[in-house]
């Protein structure tokens, strides 16, 4: 909870020194309570005083790093429970499991696939970002394991609770800052001296949501708080319980006792079903699942899941957009019409969509509208006659046509007369207002 | 310190509203905590899943998908009664693509025939889904509602340019349920809701649906516009906003990329069929945890799994 001005200006020397830049501490404490200034300007205050208000400015939840390098990713650090009350910043990550269970020719088709799905949507680059490995008791397969996944280059997270072959295992990825999920009541202290002495992050296993409470709040005494939370796989309605209570004891409650990311096991609740897995999925992306392990990664899973956290995640204040270019539908010929559309993603999907649809060839010309629908655009006169023209010029297909259609939108059909203007040559076509009509006119074009 | 749960408690509630008639009736809504928040209360009935069906052979459906129903679905009826038999859906959305204006333009009579062979083969209640022309829709819907009289079923949709005829037709004058219809707006949602009651259609009879999309297709609007109106309708007991909500999920999953693309087109995605499956199941996923008290899906398989979702989310399944 937030120090008030008057708890902060207690905390300063209190003898108006001026060496921050403000003329009296009282007034450099308001600035502190407010945000605007940081207590490190203040050259007098003492390591304890700074301590006092870190703890007490510190964000509910914390923010947790896993990997290094390029394969660095932050979990946790969220502020609200709903995006609409501000934005959600840290992205649920996806995991693949293996185990030492598990014999070469299902290691080697799940390390295949991982290797297979990596794509690119709306500008971000879409596979799994960590290798989960789960211990059954085969040590020297288990280690054996980890070192063969190494070549992944992904993010581990060891599942283990067997104290020696976790040393073991750790020792063989600690200095990609892994993380250990099997710390519990029983081996606590040796699991917490062990992540402590190799630097990983921990993760901790309780049966139930007060149980867990009790054993961060242990763990917390042992002095280590790099942690993530098992939502536990007992059964679908428990841990979608315990992963709510988590973030909402935190948010909600201002208890940072559970202000600590989550793992969400949801290849153990499916039990081998697919589609419950990637309903379960969908659900742990939604609410507060901030690592969601799977069994297995194809592009029938990946495409809606990824799509779904890409959309979840992104900041109600800044509108998805796509890359403003002539997208080609159909394979287009010299003579396909040219359709006119913003670079706002979710009006370039609607539109594409039904392009597709209506299965003509056809060049989609998307300019760079700002990112805005076509009317909002349109009225921030960021999608002008010159605008439409100019990406013409500059898209080439002046020269690759020989039949020059362009169809605008038929929302701003006014731009026809000025559009024509600009470009000489061209026969400029108002199309439908609506996404929906699309197929029947394009089919109706001749 | 001691563990302390910091669950909200709501003063509004869903209301609920009933499907259908006689022993098959079913009701939707009825929470008054947060969507499958089941261990802070009471989440009213279950979610419940409906199949669609067409009223046309579909010919732009999945092949895979076409064989299920092979053999009976050039007649709706039997089409429904072999949907209902095999795969147990909790209600059908009987959908007129086939009296689209822009496609085969069937007739009002054509439509109205096979809304009453399909009510009397099944017994599950019926949602009558149009084509999405508003013009069309309202005649449609005028004349199924008083073919199916005393059926109780479920008008999808009235929007703000038909909601008048809809409203007076299916709910005052035949006793049938409206889906009020906006595309993604709360304030848009709540306005529809309010021109229904000055209309004289009960706040009983009105059922929302605010909006669909597919995962990765501007469903964040979605969610957050549902997130929004359930926290109004539960935190500031707003009765304009206490509608059940339904969300068609099939007619947007179908049609996007990840699912109709061709396995020519996209060699490195492999089986469509399998995709279209995972997308539907992925959207209705979303859609349920975001507070939609009925969805519609089109593979049996979707069903199925969504089923086993509900019950062992709510804790009531054998999981």
């Amino acid at each position: 909870m937030a120090l008030s001005g008057i708890e902060i200006f207690k905390l300063t020397p209190r003898k108006n020194c001026k060496e921050c830049g403000f003329p009296t501490c009282m007034a450099f404490a308001m600035k502190v309570a407010s945000g605007a200034v940081e207590i490190e300007k203040c050259p007098h205050i003492s390591a304890e005083a700074k301590e006092k208000l870190a703890e007490a400015t510190a964000p509910l939840m914390k923010t947790v790093k896993i990997g290094t390098g390029d394969y660095e990713h932050a979990l946790g650090g969220e502020t609200v429970l709903f995006r609409h009350e501000k934005t959600f910043v840290n992205k649920t990550l996806f995991a693949v499991q293996f185990s030492d269970a598990m014999d070469d020719d299902e290691l080697a088709r799940r390390m295949e696939n991982i290797k297979k799905v990596d794509y690119e949507r709306i500008g971000e680059q879409m596979h799994v970002e960590i290798v989960a490995v789960k211990y059954t008791g085969n040590r020297s397969r288990y280690l054996d394991i980890i070192k063969r996944l190494k070549e992944l280059q992904k993010i581990f997270v060891l599942v283990c609770d067997d104290v020696d072959a976790a040393t073991e295992a750790a020792a063989l990825v600690k200095e990609t800052k892994p993380v250990l999920v099997g710390a519990n009541n029983d081996n606590l202290e040796e699991m917490v001296k062990l992540a402590k002495e190799s630097g990983i992050v921990l993760g901790l296993n309780a049966p139930g949501v007060e149980e867990m409470y009790a054993l961060v709040e242990k763990t917390h005494q042992l002095g280590y708080k790099e942690l993530i939370l098992n939502a536990g796989s007992e059964n679908m309605a428990k841990t979608f319980e315990n992963a709510v209570e988590f973030r909402r004891t935190a948010l909600v409650g201002q208890d940072r006792t559970f202000g600590y990311p989550s793992i969400v096991f949801v290849n153990e609740l499916a039990k081998g079903d697919s589609y419950l897995q990637t309903a379960l999925a969908a659900t742990f992306i939604m609410k507060y699942g901030s690592i969601v392990v799977l069994d297995d990664i194809t592009y029938a899973n990946a495409l809606p899941l990824f799509a779904l956290r890409q959309n979840i995640f992104t900041d109600p204040q800044k509108p998805m957009r796509v890359e403003p270019k002539v997208y080609e539908f159909a394979n287009p010929k010299e003579d396909s019409p040219v359709l006119v559309t913003v670079d706002f993603a979710l009006t370039y999907f609607v539109v594409s969509g039904e392009i597709e649809r209506a299965k003509v060839p056809v060049y989609l010309l998307v300019p760079d509208a700002g990112g805005l629908s076509v009317l909002t655009s349109w009225a921030a006169g960021k999608l002008s006659a010159g605008v439409i023209a100019n990406a013409i010029k500059s898209s080439g297909l002046e020269e690759k046509l020989n039949r020059k259609r362009l169809i605008l939108p038929g929302k701003v059909a006014v731009l026809k007369g000025d559009i024509e203007e600009e470009l000489p040559g061209w026969e400029i076509i108002v199309g439908p207002s609506e996404a929906m009509q699309i197929p029947k006119f394009l089919n109706e074009l001749n | 310190m001691a563990y302390k749960k910091a669950a909200k408690k709501y003063s509004g509630e869903i209301r609920e509203v009933t499907l259908g008639s006689g022993d098959k009736a079913v009701a939707i809504g009825g929470k008054n905590v947060l969507p499958i928040h089941s261990f802070d209360g009471n989440v009213g009935n279950p979610p419940k899943i409906g199949l669609e069906i067409v009223d046309i052979v579909p010919e732009d459906w999945h092949d895979d998908l076409k064989k299920i129903y092979d053999g009976v679905l050039e007649d709706t009826a039997e089409w429904a009664k072999f949907a209902v038999d095999n795969f147990a859906p909790d209600f059908i959305c009987l959908r007129f693509a086939g009296a689209d204006p822009d496609g085969k333009n069937k007739s009002v009579e054509e439509c109205v025939e096979t809304a009453k062979k399909v009510a009397a083969a099944v017994d599950l209640p019926l949602v009558i889904a149009g084509t999405k022309n508003v013009e069309k829709d309202e005649k449609l819907f005028s004349a199924v509602a008083e073919a199916l009289a005393g059926e109780n079923v479920l008008i999808l949709s009235a929007r703000e340019e038909n909601y008048k005829t809809v409203g007076a037709a299916g709910a005052l004058a035949y006793k049938h349920k409206i889906a009020a219809e906006t595309s993604v707006d709360i304030n848009l949602a709540k306005q529809l809701n309010i021109l229904m009651n000055q209309l004289g259609v009960q706040n009983e009879d009105l059922v929302m649906n605010v909006g669909s999309a597919a995962v990765g297709y501007g469903f964040e609007y979605l969610s957050s516009t549902m997130d929004r109106i359930i926290l109004a309708a539960l935190g500031q007991n707003d009765s304009t906003l206490q509608m059940p909500i339904i969300t068609p999920v099939s007619t947007e999953t179908w049609t996007v990329k990840e699912s109709a693309a061709s396995e020519d087109d996209e060699p490195a995605w492999g089986s469509s069929i399998e995709r279209a499956i995972q997308m539907e199941v992925a959207t209705a996923a979303a859609v349920l945890v975001s507070g939609a008290d009925a969805i519609i899906v089109r593979h049996p398989k979707s069903l199925a799994t969504m089923k086993t979702f509900i019950s062992n989310m709510l804790g009531s399944g054998l999981n």
